[in-house]
């Protein structure tokens, strides 16, 4: 039963398809881009940031990655807005702003 | 060798858990089902199994723990009765369509309302398009042997589906008669020991159990369940010959009783095939020809092989402990109607709804019903197609 995940696309036969479609391979969740969801915005100001990594562990989707005990910039492939990080931080360093912002803002600003 | 002993209905299914020794059993207590879980907590109790019992606050959380449990890779049940299995509802259609080959002991009782904890069918019969194999008991001996055969059915890798083993509330849950046991070693061979294929405590082989599905997938995920449904009958009939072979007991798709010459058969499940079937043996002494096809599977739905089994009488009665509130009869008068349809068996069909909440049924009633069945097909009598016997009116 067990089927390399990339063998199954949206146009497999039914005899082609896991079992109760289940799949067989891990991390998957990262291949799906749900920050497409976002309605509000995370917006980082480094300038602003102590690395106090309040914030990281407070992200219920792992979207504040932490690099060499920093935390690096957003993850915005999956962040879903819900701003929980901007309320943690003691230092005004994220700021949530409506909408989908594109990318790039976060490029220029983390 | 087989030990003879005296047990309720449910006290014969408990044993049988004893005996197949189960990793896992979450369940929430609800009449009359509720000694399942009390005997085998007692069993756990006094180290005679190790099956890890998990009190839950609910029957949508005892089937959410089931299905968590087999997809993790344990050997799962859990026992319930009317408003449990309507609270468990949603729950039941992911276990089928995770494929989990959970064994559920259900002790038949009505759904509320008005409410009542006696007898019908209307819980599992509700539960019918749920994807769950269902197999019915006639008395607390077949309760005991359709659970030992409940693992090697659905856990074959042809099926893979989860399984349903109903029995009578307090008619056969409570009541006590003689039974046979099989000895424990018999049991344990039978059933054998659960290798999942596939699970989530799987060290280095990752996966993931119930992913949403766009649209592109699921109607193919339905149909693959839905031929694994229709395998299950090749399956459920090659183990209860293996069963009988071991034990000499037990039915495959259903039971013929005095029908190969019948003119006159009555199609019912559960307890009340026995009252049918004594109606049958004094009608016989008459020279009535009647019969009894007593149904043991409805999912998968036998249509085809009950339509040749009927396929030579002149009427059939068409016996729903439950009532579907259509207008037309009950799941059984549909199911079967349109399987004798489709063969062209164009016999008198009459459906009856019956032993509503409780209401006892009775010899006297069966005869009643041949006596029309014999009404119809001697004089051209006709009646109306749908409707109740047992019916106080004016």
């Amino acid at each position: 039963m067990r089927t390399d995940v990339n063998k199954i696309n949206e146009q497999s036969t039914h005899d082609e398809l896991t079992e109760g479609l289940m799949i067989f391979a891990g991390a998957t969740s990262k291949d799906f881009k749900t920050g497409e969801w976002r309605t509000n915005t995370p917006i980082f100001y480094p300038e602003k940031c102590k690395q106090c990594l309040l914030c990281a562990p407070v992200c219920p989707d792992s979207c504040i990655p932490v690099v060499n005990s920093k935390r690096d910039r957003f993850d915005y492939f999956h962040c879903k807005g819900c701003g929980i990080c901007a309320v943690n931080c003691p230092f005004g360093a994220i700021e949530m702003v409506e909408g989908q912002v594109p990318m790039k803002k976060e490029v220029t600003n983390g | 060798m087989a030990k003879r002993d005296r047990m309720s209905g449910n006290e014969a299914v408990a044993y049988a858990i004893k005996q197949i020794n189960p990793d896992v059993m979450p369940a929430f207590p609800i009449t009359p089902s509720t000694e399942i879980p009390q005997m085998v907590s007692t069993f756990i109790a006094n180290g005679e199994i190790d099956t890890e019992f998990i009190p839950v606050e609910s029957e949508h959380s005892s089937m959410s723990a089931a299905i968590g449990s087999e997809a993790a890779g344990a050997r799962t049940l859990t026992a319930t009765s009317s408003c449990g299995l309507a609270f468990m509802w949603e729950e039941l259609l992911v276990a089928a369509s995770n494929r989990m080959p959970i064994a559920l002991a259900l002790v038949n009782r009505t759904l509320s309302g008005p409410i009542n904890i006696n007898c019908d069918h209307s819980d599992s019969m509700g539960a019918r398009d749920t994807g769950w194999i269902q197999i019915y008991a006639e008395s607390n001996q077949e309760a005991y042997d359709n659970f030992i055969q409940a693992y090697p059915i659905a856990e074959d890798p042809r099926v893979h589906l989860p399984i349903m083993i109903c029995q009578d509330g307090f008619i056969t849950s409570h009541a006590v008669m003689n039974i046979e046991l099989l000895e424990d070693k018999e049991v344990k061979d039978f059933v054998g020991t659960y290798q999942p294929e596939e699970f989530l405590l799987n060290p280095g082989k990752p996966m993931a159990v119930g992913p949403y599905s766009v649209s592109n997938y699921a109607m193919e995920a339905r149909y693959n369940q839905e031929a694994a449904m229709e395998a299950s009958k090749d399956v459920i009939i090659e183990v209860a010959k293996k069963y009988k072979e071991l034990s000499g007991r037990g039915f495959e798709l259903f039971e013929e009783y005095r029908t190969e010459d019948a003119d006159y058969i009555m199609l019912i499940i559960g307890s009340a095939a026995g009252t049918a079937k004594q109606a049958v043996d004094d009608l016989r002494d008459k020279g009535i020809k009647a019969g009894v096809l007593k149904l043991r599977v409805f999912r998968p739905f036998p249509a085809d092989e009950i339509a040749a089994a009927l396929s030579n009488c002149k009427a059939v009665a068409i016996m729903d402990r439950t009532e579907s509130y259509n207008g037309h009869g009950g799941p059984l008068a549909s199911e079967v109607t349109a399987g004798l349809y489709r063969n062209k068996v164009m016999i008198d069909t009459m459906c009856y709804t019956y032993g509503l909440a409780g209401r006892d049924f009775t010899v006297d009633t069966v005869y009643g019903i041949f006596d029309e069945l014999k009404d119809i097909v001697e004089n051209g009598a006709e009646y109306k197609q749908h409707r109740y016997v047992g019916l106080r009116s004016k």
